[in-house]
């Protein structure tokens, strides 16, 4: 009733091309970006900002660079982590090499580096698929792990061997370093992903991302009809990594203040391999689904015996943790093999025929 | 998503932004969570030591009514040994003011460090973290009794050199192995070693444990046997200890000369069976309930059923006496700042002052219940270590035994890299906040 698009008229390719061509869309996301930078930041405490809102954005942005791999390009990747790690002491190199120069640019720039390294170890993309490829990356996860701990030149010779993350300023308000409050490191994580998920967002509906999905669909096809594929591969691996780079800075920075290797484990991989099966492959906002299903709903099923009242042990509630996350993620990937962003797909045109459905 | 769904998200939304219900800090209370970590690799290590914090804290609410007076509220929360889940945890208590956090994790601890200044909560990281926080005139928030790693290598060193009857000058021409987990942990001890195998003579051969191979050391025993060490020194955590001693065990290696740091438990000793007799460990603190506060924890917290130990037997043991001892530093930390102030709540910054001010005496020792448990605790405002000494304790097939007398570090070999390096601390993470803290003369 509601949301219909009747008497919508698209005057302009442009407008009939819009990733958004619903008015409705419009405003909803309108509404998003406002509670967001607004609603958020004003009623929000530092709990909410600090460890949930904060961690959300940072793991989807890296759900994002994973998704711009496999589900857009559909390479299997397992170094995503390692990658995000490439980021993080990139940035903390470059902080501490040239402290003069604005800290969000060295976190924008480690994406490069991230980039850069993806592209040497998505080379063997172009003759191994799959789960072989899998493996091929893994062992990038394990190579640029090693490398976190006995390179000490990466990490300044500290003796505690990790990345301490300096104070650093933008308009002479702190955002990096103990005296940066939740609310500035929140606004500022919340612009560079807002910023980099418009650009993702354009780049997998233009030209570059119907090359990808045409070669993760049929490879052979792809080439046939003139896509060149390994460019197209490599810049899916640059692309990715240069979002997993740019998410693991934020990390370091913004959220964790200090990180030691294993900050980059493989569990990291994994874990948001799976906020992108989950969350929906091939979608921005599934991206999103999964973080919020892998990171925020423990934080609000460990909050709940505490809300309620009820006298349970901490560690009991981690247990129950677990079940029932894990519960949770067989039961959507029963219900819908493709993903929140499908179920929610499914919502919309639901909405669209609302009260009467055919 | 159906309706219900949505409301179910609905609620979980309120229930983030709404303040928690009932706020922990009353008016009359002392609030002290506990990082601890029963689940995960880990918690084979991590659930003792979190059951010996708890019991103590409890105990005391139980039979004193609190300190001073002041009820205690503990609260455990779940870490997992995992960074991200600690710093969740300390995000969270952190409105409810708590007096003083103990990471139990050096992951953990490093982000704190700069944090703790700011947030004017105290970090007591016990024998791990940041070891350069023992200089109290650059860290004043972070404390780390009794010993940091570096004093505890030149422990071992020493004992060595007495069994091989003498000084460190003995040290000459031994071959000695070491064993790390191939982290910040275990690496720590690196530049030490590279610089006293100079000087005094040694030849270290060193054998890096990956993280993720800690279940996987064949290949790192079978260079031990090749180069066959006079010694070998551990320096492991979790899993990495127990298969550690089960090797040496497969590789006959002598287990009189297989010597580590404080962290193995009997449980990693016991699961080698009768080979790993003779193996040894550093320790602060006694091992068994023979005392009386520990009959007091079994009589008023155990019995009551207010542990969650799994059984009277886990009462004594290595890492639950290292809780106990955890907590005895906080609660005598919170009566020294209750002493230093006047007050009977105190916040963060009074427990601040009482752990530099903390003096624990053999009398006190004698008045808490732990007369003979260990030896005698004293930090100040410059010194937040302490650098006290150890004892080796060997294992006899069900428990360990003290065999040697305290041994205190070489600490002209380890204060100038103390020195160097929490100046290079500050350096690196400039602009480091020069100590405001005023220091409690005492």
């Amino acid at each position: 009733m509601f949301y219909r698009e009747t008497g919508q008229f698209k005057q302009s390719y442009a407008a009939d091309q819009a990733v958004f061509p619903i008015l409705q869309d419009r405003i909803g996301l309108a509404i998003i970006l406002l509670v967001a930078f607004v609603v958020v930041p004003l009623f929000g405490n530092e709990f909410l900002l600090a460890s949930v809102m904060v961690p959300f954005l940072i793991l989807s942005l890296g759900a994002i660079g994973i998704n711009i791999l496999v589900g857009y390009t559909g390479l299997l990747s397992l170094g995503s982590a390692a990658f995000m790690g490439v980021g993080a002491y990139s940035a903390y190199k470059l902080s501490t090499i040239f402290p003069g120069v604005n800290i969000l640019v060295w976190i924008l720039c480690s994406g490069f580096f991230a980039a850069g390294v993806g592209v040497l170890f998505g080379l063997p993309s172009l003759r191994i698929k799959g789960f072989y490829l899998a493996v091929a990356t893994l062992a990038a996860q394990f190579f640029l792990q090693w490398c976190f701990v006995r390179i000490s030149w990466l990490y300044n010779d500290n003796p505690s061997g990790a990345i301490e993350v300096p104070a650093r300023t933008l308009f002479g308000i702190a955002i990096t370093g103990p005296s940066a409050t939740p609310v500035t490191r929140y606004l500022v994580v919340l612009a560079i992903v807002v910023v980099m998920t418009l650009l993702a967002s354009n780049i997998v509906h233009g030209r570059i991302g119907r090359t990808w999905m045409a070669v993760r669909d049929m490879d052979i096809a792809a080439q046939l009809m003139g896509i060149r594929l390994l460019p197209a591969k490599l810049l899916a691996f640059a692309v990715s990594s240069f979002y997993c780079g740019v998410s693991g800075a934020l990390m370091v920075f913004l959220w964790l203040g200090a990180a030691e290797p294993s900050a980059f484990d493989i569990k990291l991989s994994f874990l948001l391999l799976f906020m992108v099966i989950i969350g929906g492959l091939g979608s921005m906002i599934g991206s999103f689904f999964g973080a919020a299903l892998i990171h925020i709903l423990p934080i609000v099923i460990r909050m709940l015996p505490e809300a309620l009242g009820l006298p349970i042990a901490a560690a009991t509630v981690e247990h129950l943790t677990y079940l029932i996350v894990g519960g949770l993620i067989i039961f959507f990937l029963i219900v819908e093999p493709h993903g929140l962003a499908r179920l929610w797909q499914i919502a919309k045109q639901k909405l669209r025929v609302w009260p009467f459905p055919y | 998503m159906s309706l219900k769904n949505w409301l179910y998200a609905l609620s979980a939304a309120a229930s983030l932004t709404l303040p928690a219900v009932h706020d922990a800090q009353a008016e009359d209370s002392i609030y002290v969570p506990l990082f601890t970590y029963r689940t995960g690799p880990f918690a084979g290590s991590g659930t003792p030591i979190a059951n010996g914090m708890h019991d103590y804290l409890t105990l005391l609410n139980e039979r004193d009514g609190g300190i001073g007076g002041v009820k205690l509220i503990v609260e455990e929360c779940e870490t997992g040994y995992d960074t991200k889940k600690g710093l969740e945890c300390y995000e969270s208590v952190k409105p409810k003011k708590p007096v003083i956090v103990n990471p139990w994790s050096t992951g953990i601890t490093l982000p704190l460090i700069p944090k703790a200044a700011v947030d004017k909560i105290p970090v007591l990281s016990m024998a791990y973290g940041l070891s350069a926080s023992a200089k109290g005139d650059t860290f004043p928030w972070i404390f780390n009794p009794p010993a940091t790693y570096w004093d505890g290598f030149t422990q071992i060193l020493q004992y060595i050199a007495t069994q091989e009857g003498g000084g460190v000058e003995k040290l000459k021409g031994k071959k000695i192995g070491y064993i790390y987990l191939d982290a910040s942990f275990g690496r720590e001890p690196l530049p030490l070693i590279e610089q006293l195998s100079k000087e005094l003579g040694f030849e270290a051969k060193l054998y890096p444990v990956a993280a993720a191979d800690m279940q996987n050391q064949s290949s790192q025993w079978l260079s031990v046997r090749r180069d066959k060490p006079d010694y070998m020194i551990l320096y492991g955590w979790g899993a990495l200890n127990a298969t550690a001693v089960k090797e040496a065990v497969k590789t006959n290696y002598p287990m009189e000369k297989f010597i580590s740091i404080w962290w193995p438990s009997e449980d990693d000793a016991k699961g080698a069976g009768d080979g790993a007799k003779g193996f040894k460990t550093l320790n602060w603190h006694a091992v068994g309930a023979d005392f009386p506060l520990l009959a007091d924890i079994q009589k008023h917290v155990v019995d009551a059923g207010k542990s969650q130990v799994s059984g009277k037997d886990k009462v004594g043991q290595v890492l639950y006496n290292r809780g106990i001892y955890n907590s005895m530093l906080i609660a005598e930390a919170i009566r020294k700042a209750q002493e230093i102030t006047g007050n009977k709540v105190v916040t963060g910054e009074d427990v601040r002052r009482g752990l530099e001010g903390l003096n624990i005496d053999e009398a006190r020792l004698k008045e808490i219940g732990l007369e003979g448990f260990t030896s005698a605790v004293k930090l100040s405002c410059a010194d937040h270590n302490g650098h006290f000494s150890t004892f080796v304790q060997s294992w006899n097939g069900t428990t360990y035994e003290k065999v040697s007398d305290y041994i205190a570090p070489l600490s002209d070999k380890v204060g100038p890299l103390l020195d160097a390096d929490a100046k290079a601390y500050a350096e690196k993470n400039a602009p480091w906040p020069a100590r405001s803290e005023a220091c409690d003369a005492s």
